[in-house]
């Protein structure tokens, strides 16, 4: 006879209300996983997106990502022509707010040479860039589509297709305009400003003379790390290969937040096992009487340990797929995106059977020291 | 006639003590007590005279500070427990009774009786089969399935005397069975251990205040400051 089950079944109420609560914590613990994950994939997504295997980009920076970056646009040219390159690109990055109807949207900018590297790497709906100006390809997570409208600094841009798979290491959703566009976008000054800078006779820079990168991607045969490393020989280049770029990303654009994640995560789940434990405790004893009695009528130690354990892992494990179904079905409404990977499940149910254990043993030490002798108490 | 029966119960000079020095409490003080099958004794005494020391004693819930202690042809105690396993010896010769029936609340009545049967490795068919034959045995096989919170006070009594019968004990504890009951249902559980007493030729030790049932038990014994008066 299992008592265990038998106690649940009585008091089916109670432990599903005690489920539901342990699962709205587990769920957050799930959630804060999720969001780290997510932070880490948007973070590499746009590397991964762009998928240059080197990245050339100001002496002394480590853009364009992690700080911004200016090189000549003629670097291209030079890139190209170095033994091993096989296809360059020259992009710029840039963050801006507009307005979509009533509410704001944040986007991150990119440009890009329509046909070269750095473009999106699919088209869900619609078409990409052509060339043609004041064209526009936007992630969907923007809630763009093809038809719309939108205002970028100065000028009107139509959006002629849709992308997946591209937002900034921020969670802001990409845009991809032409490198003409977005040039004009990042350096052209409003009219008055530059009246103001041709009255102080200043010369203008011409907007299409600088980039924030220029990538590359290498023949099989080539070692990025040896290119990376002819290039930054140049003094006033910089290089990195993609993972050096994958790096920088993970380990200093989000490492604060990472670390944030990672610490408030480790607070949850203690938080969890503190819980956990309370709940055992005061389970077991409320069933102080009958522990009693089930040690006087000749119940050995481990029917009364398998009674507490069985219920503390059923009210785990119950809970935390009660908190995995909550988080699956609402993830997608998180303002950034929350990815639940089956490893991070796993390793999580892992982590809540161990708590559960550990939870337990309060409550098995109060069980056993229970005289049988209180059973006979008035 | 009882005399010429080995008792089922024999205390030889059994002495309880708590504490040490000026803090000793001397609760049962040489006890001597033999207790034969088809006897149903009683144990009388004002609160902290040791009744209830003296039922964890024969219980083996408590161990005794010196003495001797037989149960069942089985010398239990004697300086120290003979046995190690001593809830293994409760499940099998001893069956206990409690004022407040003590049955498990998560548990329909036949299952309060087949969890012992179950702990003394009856199999769950014949464990339900004895535990039903067992409620019939005490007319309350109509109330089965039902959980102790739904019993009134005298049918959850008697599923609690079915419980401490289940495993067939020699010996039966019973802490006041009857002070939650009316005179009638008290006369009938005393019945029901006089019944028990004699058809499974058991000792029934019964603790009581209730006076009301003094004229169904064999004998009286009157504890006082940790001392057994022979006889009331």
């Amino acid at each position: 006879m299992n008592l265990a089950y038998r106690d649940v079944r009585h008091n089916l109420g109670r432990f599903i209300v005690t489920c539901i609560g342990l699962s709205l914590l587990l769920g957050v613990v799930l959630a804060m996983i999720g969001i780290y994950r997510g932070l880490i994939a948007d973070a590499m997504e746009l590397v991964e997106t762009i998928d240059a295997q080197i990245w050339v980009v100001e002496k002394g920076t480590r853009g364009p990502f992690a700080e911004s970056s200016r090189i000549p646009l003629d670097t291209r040219e030079a890139i190209a022509r170095i033994h091993g390159v096989k296809s360059v690109g020259a992009v710029t990055f840039q963050s801006i707010e507009t307005q979509t109807g009533a509410s704001k949207l944040r986007l991150y900018v990119i440009g890009y040479e329509p046909g070269q590297l750095g473009g999106p790497k699919h088209i869900i709906l619609g078409r990409g860039l052509t060339g043609r100006n004041y064209e526009a390809v936007a992630d969907m997570r923007s809630r763009l589509e093809p038809g719309d409208h939108i205002q970028l600094g100065r000028n009107n841009f139509t959006i002629v297709g849709t992308t997946d798979n591209a937002v900034s290491s921020g969670g802001e959703p990409a845009i991809y305009l032409s490198l003409d566009d977005a040039q004009k976008l990042q350096f052209d000054l409003s009219p008055s400003a530059t009246r103001r800078e041709r009255a102080r006779g200043l010369a203008m820079v011409k907007s299409t003379d600088t980039v924030s990168a220029v990538i590359a991607r290498i023949s099989p045969n080539a070692s990025p790390d040896h290119i990376a490393g002819t290039i930054r020989r140049w003094k006033h280049l910089s290089a990195m290969t993609e993972a050096e770029q994958g790096k920088i990303l993970t380990q200093s654009v989000v490492e604060k937040a990472r670390k944030q994640i990672g610490m408030f995560t480790g607070i949850l789940i203690l938080v969890s096992a503190v819980i956990i434990a309370l709940i055992i405790h005061t389970m077991t004893m409320d069933k102080i009487r009958e522990i009693a009695t089930l040690k006087l009528i000749g119940a050995p130690n481990r029917i009364i340990i398998g009674l507490i354990i069985q219920q503390s892992l059923a009210m785990g494990l119950i809970g935390f797929a009660m908190g995995g179904v909550l988080i699956s079905n609402i993830k997608d409404y998180f303002p950034k995106r929350l990815i639940l990977q089956p490893m991070d499940g796993l390793s999580l149910a892992g982590v809540v059977v161990v708590i559960c254990l550990l939870a337990s043993i309060y409550g098995v030490y109060t069980a056993l020291k229970v005289d049988p002798a209180e059973a006979l108490a008035g | 006639m009882m005399q010429d029966k080995q008792p089922l119960i024999s205390i030889e000079d059994i002495s309880k003590h708590f504490g040490k020095g000026e803090t000793r409490v001397d609760a049962l003080r040489n006890i001597t007590l033999d207790i034969y099958p088809e006897q149903v004794i009683g144990l009388l005494g004002p609160s902290g005279s040791g009744k209830s020391t003296l039922l964890n004693v024969i219980g083996c819930i408590l161990e005794p500070s010196s003495g001797r202690m037989g149960l069942d042809d089985e010398t239990v105690y004697d300086g120290h427990w003979l046995r190690s396993d001593l809830r293994g010896l409760r499940l099998e010769k001893i069956g206990f009774i409690f004022q407040a029936h003590n049955l498990i609340p998560f548990l329909s009545a036949i299952d309060n009786i087949a969890v012992v049967l179950g702990l003394a490795g009856y199999s769950a068919t014949v464990a339900q089969k004895r535990a039903q034959e067992l409620l019939d045995y005490l007319e309350v096989g109509n109330r089965a399935n039902s959980f102790p919170s739904s019993l009134s006070g005298g049918e959850a009594q008697r599923v609690a005397i079915a419980r401490a019968l289940a495993n067939k004990p020699r010996i039966v504890l019973a802490d006041e069975p009857t002070a939650a009951l009316d005179s009638t249902r008290a006369g009938i559980v005393m019945d029901l251990l006089r019944k028990v007493a004699v058809e499974q030729q058991a000792a029934v030790v019964v603790v009581t205040h209730d006076e009301k049932i003094y004229d169904r038990l064999d004998h009286i014994f009157h504890l006082r400051d940790g001392v057994l008066d022979k006889e009331v």
